[in-house]
């Protein structure tokens, strides 16, 4: 695994005392976090954690109610469109328009992202080539697989040439073989472009081949961080990361009042994005 | 072609059956060509209210999310969405003309005055459509946005100048309807298809101003719709 981050400097990403709320449940509590630049870097944790709010406030979807979040510099909350100039996102949802073709759908967003118009031709091409989509991106985008259409949103997010990418639960309800095919082509892309990647997931599998470091996420907090290798030796040495994973989230997800986290709606979302995406 | 039944029922039943009854005072207008308007305006309404709808929800909550992480203003987006619906709505507009011309309503023959007709439910369509989406930012709920959907529309129908005209309104009518985009849409419709007296100027004012501030109220709320 490179490390090809780049620390000192500004860094990618930089969150302190980041703390959210919806009405009374406390999804992030005040956690601190730094991603260095051109590295990739996971936030993990099971459903509930607030991995995904934490992501939602970083890509400007969410407000950011209490603590400082900066990416490259720009604070989120005074200069949020210079933020989102920076940003290529993924969400978790299937996002594609299914009633356009491959090629139309990264058009769309090239035009989103003011890409000028003499290059557009050039770099949607480019873009799609490098997703492995040349083939297909004249059919239309509801006649791809499940694997095709995250590679879809991924050329779809890199069109605009961002400097962080952001990836929330970027290969959900794939089989393994469409996995490893997004696997790959992060990892190129990182190779390639120096490009800082931000992804959330719950598979310790993917967080194993493509991390340079992790932070696990339990309740809203940051229970463990450091590269795979470094969470792993900390337990022993054939820990994997489930185990650490099990080790910070304490098996079962409850949460404070005990109850049972990650419940019906955190796993309905889930299997709805994974259905929809096979 | 299915949404078409409903104007359809409305011209030719309603509008010929009121023609012949002189329930309406419309003066020296036939009834039906004074209803005509309004129920191009109506069908209008009708795609603009549920496109709101529909384009919030069906498959857009994954693509609206990212949509909004784009340095594409939130106003830009949703002021593409409205003239979307309004585009939909002049595909109505054409088969009610259509329809009127062959029931004989006298229309107006001028090609600018068709444009001009167009422009209006284009405007008009446009600000529903913004309605219903920020409707659909407050409830956040397709059902409770169905319902209100359709509690919406005929209210909006009926309390405007689309069926009769204003001076036959009771005095909470007449309010209710001077506040109500629809009748200056169909109010600027009349002036244009069948050449009744109208306050063009005013209707085309109000109908901007309408859309500038549906686009901000929809575009502030929109945001919610991805949380």
């Amino acid at each position: 695994m490179n490390a090809g981050r780049t620390p000192g400097g500004v860094p990618a990403v930089a969150c302190r005392g980041l703390r959210h709320a919806f009405g009374d449940h406390v999804a992030v509590r005040g956690i601190d976090l730094v991603v260095e630049r051109g590295e990739v870097f996971g936030l993990l944790g099971p459903n509930g954690a607030g991995k995904t709010t934490t992501m939602r406030v970083l890509n400007t979807l969410l407000p950011c109610q209490e603590g400082t979040v900066e990416v490259l510099g720009r604070d989120v909350r005074s200069e949020p469109m210079a933020v989102r100039r920076l940003l290529g996102y993924v969400p978790q949802q299937l996002s594609i328009e299914p009633a356009l073709t491959g090629r139309e759908n990264v058009e769309w967003f090239a035009r989103l992202f003011d890409v000028p118009r003499r290059e557009r031709r050039a770099r949607v091409g480019e873009v799609l080539e490098m997703m492995g989509l040349a083939e297909a991106a004249d059919r239309l985008a509801g006649t791809y697989s499940g694997g095709m259409v995250r590679r879809l949103e991924l050329a779809q997010a890199l069109v605009g040439r961002p400097t962080v990418l952001i990836l929330d639960e970027p290969t959900i309800g794939l089989d393994p073989v469409a996995r490893v095919g997004v696997w790959t082509r992060v990892e190129q892309l990182r190779a390639e472009t120096g490009m800082t990647v931000l992804l959330t997931t719950h598979y310790m599998d993917e967080a194993d081949a493509l991390c340079d470091r992790v932070a696990l996420m339990h309740l809203g907090e940051i229970r463990a961080e450091g590269t795979p290798a470094e969470l792993k030796a900390s337990l022993g040495p054939s820990a994997t990361l489930d185990d650490v994973f099990r080790h910070h989230s304490g098996g079962a997800e409850l949460d404070s009042a005990g109850t049972e986290k990650g419940g019906l709606r955190a796993v309905r979302s889930t299997r709805h994005t994974a259905s929809r995406v096979s | 072609m299915t949404r078409a039944v409903q104007p359809v029922l409305w011209l030719v039943i309603f509008g010929e059956t009121f023609t012949r009854l002189h329930a309406i005072p419309t003066g020296r207008l036939p009834y039906l060509d004074f209803l005509a308007p309004g129920v191009i305006a109506q069908a209008g309404l009708f795609i603009a209210i549920f496109y709101g709808i529909q384009i919030i929800w069906e498959r857009d909550a994954g693509v609206l999310t990212k949509l909004l992480v784009t340095p594409t203003p939130r106003s830009a987006l949703i002021l593409g969405k409205s003239f979307a619906a309004g585009i939909r709505a002049l595909a109505q507009v054409v088969v009610v003309l259509v329809l009127s011309a062959l029931l004989g309503v006298a229309l107006s023959a001028n090609p600018l005055d068709i444009l001009g007709a167009f422009a209006v439910v284009l405007l008009g369509s446009a600000f529903f459509a913004c309605l219903s989406m920020t409707v659909a930012g407050v409830v956040l709920r397709r059902e409770r946005l169905m319902g209100i959907g359709q509690m919406i529309t005929m209210p909006l129908f009926f309390a405007s100048n689309a069926l009769y005209p204003v001076h036959v309104m009771p005095g909470w009518l007449r309010a209710l309807s001077a506040v109500n985009p629809l009748s200056y849409e169909v109010d600027a419709l009349r002036g244009l298809l069948i050449r009744a007296p109208a306050h063009l100027g005013v209707d085309f004012g109000v109908l901007l101003l309408a859309v500038a501030a549906g686009v901000t109220a929809a575009s502030s709320l929109v945001a919610r719709l991805a949380r």
